[in-house]
């Protein structure tokens, strides 16, 4: 039952980390990421310049999410 | 025979030593940023860690190394960096802006952001990473080098050589480093994160960069320019007064 137990909150510890690691306060920076990389991909495979895609990604979901921040303040 | 041998040693010694470098100054950009940021004994052992895999995966694989897909190790990885340097580079937007960079005229050492008397997993992790990845194309270089002209040892030479050679920098420059302020500290090393991950996600999706690996500098330049940007918004949105005076 014990060994369950440290079994159960090493998982959670382990799930923990990675959604602070990948999500942090703000998932839709982590969402845009995914969503940027797909839209990378898709351009990718069909053949048109795609290189420019992530960097425009990262300057408006960051500029976002700050804009957001400070509304909450 | 002997001069020909000699002829192909040299340019293979150089070209591993050269393009191993490249790759050693990314590896201890990550592990010195983080150190500094983090402290350092979660940060050695995931490099301790990661270069422990590293030889373990060229032992166990030799020269069949190259047959590793660095594609997806590349997106997998670079994807990681990319949103954990987007939220240092967020918060480090917001912290700058917030106290301007206090601290920075009398050099006074911050303690790192993990104090706790446990494990700082994300600094191992971030370490281990950088390590492992870098580590592995740098033992990639060696190996396609040494296969082309038949000289494994002079391209293992030159590969270990860079590393020792660009470790040996890092280490001397990372006092120098742990002066700077951490709200700044920060945001360079989200500025980094963000870069090293922009490059690696997007070209492990098959994507050429304009420029080849010359892309990390621009946008580096690029995201250097965006973070001062949004920090000179913030102050105006914060506190309603130019960032200049």
């Amino acid at each position: 039952m014990t060994a369950l137990r440290v079994v159960g909150s090493g998982i959670r510890g382990f799930l923990r980390f990675w959604y602070a690691f990948i999500v942090g306060d703000d998932w839709t920076v982590a969402a845009a990421v995914v969503a940027g990389l797909l839209v990378t991909a898709l351009l990718s495979l069909n053949g048109a310049p795609a290189w420019w895609v992530m960097p425009l990604v990262v300057i408006v979901a960051i500029g976002e999410s700050l804009r957001r921040a400070s509304h909450r303040r | 025979m002997g001069s020909l041998a000699l002829t192909g040693a040299i340019p293979v010694l150089v070209t591993t030593f050269l393009a191993s470098t490249v790759e050693a100054v990314e590896m201890v950009t990550i592990v010195v940023g983080v150190g500094a940021a983090r402290g350092w004994r979660s940060t050695l052992v995931g490099v301790g860690a990661g270069f422990a895999v590293l030889l373990a995966v060229v032992a166990v694989l030799g020269v069949a190394l190259s047959s590793i897909p660095i594609g997806p190790l590349r997106l997998l990885v670079g994807s990681l960096m990319l949103v954990f340097g987007l939220q240092w580079l967020r918060k480090g937007v917001r912290r700058v802006a917030a106290h301007g960079l206090a601290g920075l005229k009398f050099r006074q050492p911050e303690p790192p952001e993990f104090t706790g008397s446990g494990f700082d997993w994300l600094a191992f992790v971030l370490a281990f990473k950088g390590v492992v990845l870098e580590g592995l194309e740098i033992a990639f270089i060696a190996v396609s080098l040494g296969a082309s002209t038949n000289r494994y040892d002079v391209a293992a030479i030159g590969a270990v050589a860079a590393l020792v050679l660009v470790g040996g920098v890092g280490a001397a420059v990372h006092s120098l480093v742990r002066q700077v302020p951490r709200s700044l500290l920060q945001l360079g090393v989200g500025v980094l994160l963000t870069t090293f991950g922009t490059f690696w996600a997007v070209e492990g999706l098959g994507v050429d960069w304009p420029g080849g690996d010359a892309a990390i500098l621009w946008l580096l330049a690029l995201y250097l320019l965006t973070a001062v940007t949004f920090i000179a918004l913030e102050r105006r949105r914060a506190f309603g007064f130019d960032p200049a005076t």
